[in-house]
C-alpha cells in the first residue's frame, strides 16, 4: 500500500478552503529523448520553446472551435471551482477546473487578446516563462479530463480540451510525460501498451481456454487472428494479464461462447486503449485507429466490439468514424470501403456491454444469480463512458444498460449517491494519463470524492463490491481502496459478474444459433 | 449642440462600431473553425431537436448553473432576465415618432432594476467572499460587476429618486442617435455617468468575457448532437489530410506483412 498522509473520508463532502500551492511539483516524470522521438516529437525542450509554443497555440484555436470558444467564453462565474475531484481532494486551487483553464487562458489572452496585449494586468493576462511552463506541466498532469467541470459550466467548457491542448504544446515544445509516451511508443511498435508480442498473448489465451475448461468443463474459445470470424474484438490489454481485468476477459469469451457468435482478437492491434487522445495529439490519436482499422480490414470482420475500457469506448464511440471510418453515413470514399465491409444491422463500433445487452434482451444467456449472492454490487461510472459516449442509442443508454447487465447477473445492486453517479460520477483519480507511480500522492488523494461516495453505500446498503467498465479505474482502484480502509479485490469487471452467473452450456454438441 | 453632446453622440457611434465589428469577427471566426471531433458532454441528446431544447434550457434557464450552484444561479438568472426587460423598456426612447403601444406598456418593467441590483450584487459578494471564486478573480472581472452596478444605480436614481434629466431632451437625443437627426442632450451628470457606461459596455463585448453571450452558441459540448457512430463527421482539415498523402487507401487496405 503506497504510503500517504491522508485524512479520514468525511461524513459527507466538504468543499475544502484553498490551500495555495498544496500540491506544487515537479510534476510526473518526463519522457526520455528516445521516447519523444518515437512519437516524432523533439527529444528535449527546444531552444525557441516560447515562440514555437505560441505558434503552436496559435494553431490549435485555430483548428479547434472548443478551445477558442472556451477560451473566450468563461466568465468566471466559479461554479466549477468546486466540482473537481482533484481540488476536493487536494485542496490546491490550481486544481479548481477554472483556475486549470486559467494557466492556458492567461498566456492565451497575453498573445491573442486586445485586452491582455495592452492591459495585461487587468484581465490577468501572463507570459509563458519558466514559471508558467512548470505550472502547467505540473497542473496539467494532476487533470485527469474526466470532463466533470463541463457538465456544471453554462457554457460547457470542458477543461479536458483545454489540458489536452496544453499537453500537446508541451510534446511539440519537447517536454513531453513519460508515462503516457512510453505507452504510446509501445502500441506503435508491437500494437499494446504492454509491449505484449503475439507469441506472449498467444500463450496467454491458451491458459485462459484451459483455466475456463478446468473450472466449468466447457470448452471455451478466446481466438486470435481467426480470419473467418464476424466480430472483432478490441479490448485494452490490461484484459491480459491483471485481476480483475483478466476475469472481465473471460466473461466476453463466456457470452461470446453462448451468443454462438464467432469472434476473434487481433494480434496487431491488441489494444483498445488510445493514450492519443490523452496527450490531445490527433494524429497520434488516429494511429491507433488505423491500426484497428486495418486489422478489421486484413480480417475481414463484418463487426467490432469494443472491451471493457473507458477512454477507449469514447475514442472508439466518438472519434473512431471521424479518425478512421469505423462507423456509418459516410459519404467520402475513404471510410466508406470499410463501411461496405461492416454490417450495418449492428452499430458500429458497439460496446461489449450492448452486446450482452441484447442478448439478454433476446433471452439469449441463463443466469443463475445466486452465485453472485455473496455480492452487493454498485456500480462506477466511468467518466469516458459516462461523459463521453452512449450505448444502446438511447437517451443515457450509458447509464442503463451496465447496470441492466448487472441487474441481470446479481440479486443485490445499489447505486452510491445520486449526485457521484451518472453524468455527475467522481473520478477514480486515476485517468487521462495519470496511472503511474509517480503521481500516486494525486492518486490516492483524487479518489477521495468516489471512496467517499462508496463509504456511504457501503454504510448505507453493505455494498462490498465495485463494479466497473474501464482498465484504469480498475487498476487505478485495485492500488487505492486500501488506502481508504477497503478491500482492493471488491473492484470487479462487470463481465466478470456475467461470468461468474451465466450459466454455459456446451456448444460443441448444440449448433451455433444462427438468429444472431 | 454643445461640446458635451457631440463627444457623446461620437462616443455612442463609435462603441456601436467596435461592437459590430468585433462581434461580427468574433462570430465568424467561432463559425470558421473547425470542430474536428464529437465532443458533446453528457447528458448528450442524440438529435437535433434535443440540442435545441438543451440550448432553450441553458440559454433562458441555465440549467447547468441551477446544477451548479443554486446562489450564482438565482443571483445570475435573476440579473440577466432583469437585464433583459430593462433593454427592452429603453427602446421606447430611441423608437423614432410615436411610440407603439406595446412599449408604452413596458412602463413597469423599470422595476426590474431592483432584481438587477440585488443580482449584481449578490455575484460581487460571492466574489469577494468566496474564496475559491476570489482566487480565479482578475480586475476585471470586478470592473465588470462595478461597471454594471454603475449603470443600474445611475439609472434607478433618475427614476426613482427623483433625479430625472430632462425627458423631453433624452428623447429627442436618443431618436436622433437612430435618425440620424443629432439633438442636444441633457447636461445632468447622473444621466451622462448612465449612458457613457452603457457606451463602454458595448464597446468592451467583443474583446472581453461578454463573449459568453455569442459562445454559448458555439460551443461544441452543448450544440453537437450525439451521433458520432451514425454520422461520420469530419473537419475540413482532417479530411484535406486524407486525401492528401497521409492516409491513402491503398497503403491502409495493404495486407500485414
Ligand atoms: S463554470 Fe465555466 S464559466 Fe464558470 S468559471 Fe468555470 S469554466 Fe468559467
Ligand atoms: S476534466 Fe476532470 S480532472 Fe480535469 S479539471 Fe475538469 S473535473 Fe478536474
Amino acid at each position: 500500500m503506497a504510503e500517504v498522509d491522508i485524512d479520514k473520508l468525511p461524513t459527507y463532502i466538504e468543499i475544502p478552503a484553498i490551500q495555495k500551492d498544496a500540491m506544487a511539483g515537479d510534476g510526473p516524470f518526463k519522457a526520455s529523448a528516445e521516447i519523444q522521438e518515437q512519437l516524432g516529437f523533439p527529444g528535449e525542450k527546444i531552444e525557441n520553446w516560447q515562440q514555437v509554443a505560441i505558434e503552436k497555440m496559435a494553431e490549435t484555436t485555430s483548428k479547434y472551435r472548443s478551445v477558442q470558444v472556451f477560451l473566450d467564453a468563461c466568465v468566471k462565474c466559479g461554479a466549477c471551482t468546486d466540482k473537481c475531484h482533484y481540488y476536493l481532494g487536494t485542496s490546491d486551487p490550481k486544481n479548481m477546473p477554472v483556475a486549470r483553464q486559467d494557466l492556458f487562458r492567461s498566456v492565451y489572452r497575453r498573445h491573442f487578446t486586445f485586452a491582455g496585449k495592452y492591459f495585461p494586468k487587468l484581465v490577468g493576462a501572463k507570459e509563458l516563462d519558466d514559471a508558467m511552463l512548470d505550472d502547467w506541466y505540473n497542473y496539467f498532469h494532476q487533470c485527469s479530463q474526466c470532463r466533470r467541470c463541463a457538465v456544471f459550466c453554462p457554457y460547457g467548457i470542458d477543461t479536458a480540451e483545454i489540458s489536452m491542448a496544453a499537453r500537446e504544446v508541451m510534446n511539440v515544445i519537447g517536454v513531453g510525460q513519460k508515462y503516457s509516451n512510453q505507452i504510446l511508443g509501445r502500441i506503435n511498435k508491437i500494437g499494446n501498451n504492454l509491449g505484449m508480442p503475439e507469441p506472449a498473448l498467444r500463450d496467454t489465451l491458451l491458459d485462459l481456454e484451459e483455466e475456463i475448461e478446468k473450472e466449468t468443463g466447457i470448452a471455451v474459445n478466446l481466438p486470435l487472428d481467426n480470419e473467418h470470424a464476424e466480430v472483432l474484438m478490441v479490448t485494452p490489454s490490461a484484459d491480459f494479464f491483471a485481476e480483475p481485468h483478466i476475469d472481465g476477459l473471460i466473461g466476453y469469451a463466456k457470452v461470446f461462447h453462448q451468443s454462438g457468435v464467432t469472434w476473434t482478437m487481433s494480434s496487431y492491434a491488441s489494444e483498445a486503449a488510445n493514450f492519443g487522445m490523452f496527450i490531445g495529439s490527433y494524429e497520434v490519436m488516429r494511429q491507433g485507429a488505423l491500426r484497428i482499422r486495418k486489422a478489421a480490414l486484413d480480417l475481414g470482420v463484418s463487426r467490432i466490439i469494443v472491451g471493457e475500457c473507458g477512454h477507449a469506448w469514447r475514442v472508439a464511440y466518438s472519434f473512431w468514424n471521424t479518425l478512421s471510418g469505423i462507423g456509418g453515413g459516410a459519404s467520402d470514399e475513404y471510410a466508406l470501403k470499410l463501411q461496405r465491409q461492416l454490417d450495418s444491422n449492428y452499430p458500429q463500433p458497439q460496446h461489449i456491454i450492448e452486446f450482452t445487452y441484447d442478448l439478454i434482451q433476446k433471452g439469449i444467456l441463463t443466469f443463475d444469480k445466486t452465485k453472485n449472492d455473496h455480492r452487493k454490487v454498485t456500480f462506477h461510472d466511468s467518466c469516458n463512458v459516462a461523459r463521453g459516449s452512449n450505448m444502446g442509442d438511447i437517451e443515457n443508454g450509458q447509464f442503463i444498460l451496465p447496470r441492466e447487465v448487472i441487474k441481470a447477473a446479481c440479486n443485490h445492486f445499489a447505486d452510491m449517491p445520486k449526485a457521484t453517479i451518472k453524468s455527475s460520477t467522481f473520478c477514480c483519480g486515476g485517468g487521462g494519463g495519470l496511472l503511474t507511480d509517480d503521481l500516486i500522492e494525486l492518486r490516492i488523494k483524487g479518489a477521495m470524492p468516489r471512496m467517499q461516495a462508496l463509504k456511504q453505500s457501503q454504510e448505507n446498503d453493505g455494498v462490498n463490491t465495485l463494479a466497473a467498465i474501464c482498465a484504469i479505474c480498475k487498476s487505478q482502484f485495485s492500488k487505492v481502496l486500501p488506502n481508504y480502509d477497503f478491500d482492493p479485490y471488491m473492484i470487479v469487471s462487470v463481465h466478470q459478474l456475467v461470468s461468474d452467473a451465466l450459466v454455459l452450456s456446451d456448444k460443441s454438441q448444440t449448433k451455433a444459433e444462427d438468429s444472431l | 449642440m454643445s461640446l458635451t453632446s457631440i463627444i457623446f453622440t461620437l462616443f455612442c457611434y463609435l462603441s456601436l462600431l467596435i461592437f459590430v465589428i468585433g462581434l461580427s469577427y468574433k462570430i465568424i471566426q467561432y463559425s470558421r473553425t473547425p470542430a474536428p471531433l464529437k465532443i458533446p458532454i453528457a447528458p448528450a441528446p442524440l438529435k437535433r431537436s434535443g440540442v435545441f431544447m438543451r440550448m432553450v434550457a441553458e440559454v433562458f434557464l441555465f440549467k447547468s448553473l441551477f446544477k451548479a450552484s443554486k446562489w450564482t444561479w438565482f443571483f445570475g438568472w435573476i440579473f440577466h432576465w432583469a437585464l433583459v426587460l430593462l433593454f427592452i423598456r429603453h427602446l421606447g426612447y430611441f423608437w423614432p415618432g410615436d411610440t407603439p403601444e406595446v412599449l408604452l406598456k413596458t412602463e413597469s418593467f423599470k422595476y426590474a432594476s431592483f432584481p438587477l441590483i440585488i443580482g449584481l450584487m449578490g455575484l460581487l459578494a460571492r466574489r469577494i467572499f468566496v474564496d475559491r471564486i476570489r482566487y480565479i478573480s482578475s480586475p476585471s472581472d470586478y470592473l465588470m460587476l462595478i461597471l454594471l452596478i454603475t449603470i443600474g444605480a445611475s439609472g434607478m436614481l433618475m427614476t426613482f429618486a427623483l433625479y430625472y434629466p430632462n425627458m423631453g431632451l433624452v428623447y429627442s437625443f436618443a431618436e436622433g442617435l437612430v435618425t440620424l437627426n443629432w439633438s442636444e442632450l441633457p447636461s445632468d451628470l447622473i444621466f451622462l455617468v448612465h449612458i457613457f457606461f452603457v457606451f463602454i459596455l458595448i464597446a468592451i463585448f467583443p474583446i472581453s468575457k461578454l463573449l459568453h453571450a455569442p459562445g454559448v452558441f458555439f460551443s461544441p459540448t452543448l450544440n453537437q448532437v450525439d451521433n458520432a457512430r451514425k454520422r461520420r463527421h469530419i473537419s475540413s482539415w482532417a479530411m484535406q489530410k486524407e486525401t492528401d498523402k497521409e492516409v491513402s487507401i491503398e497503403q491502409n487496405l495493404e495486407k500485414d506483412e
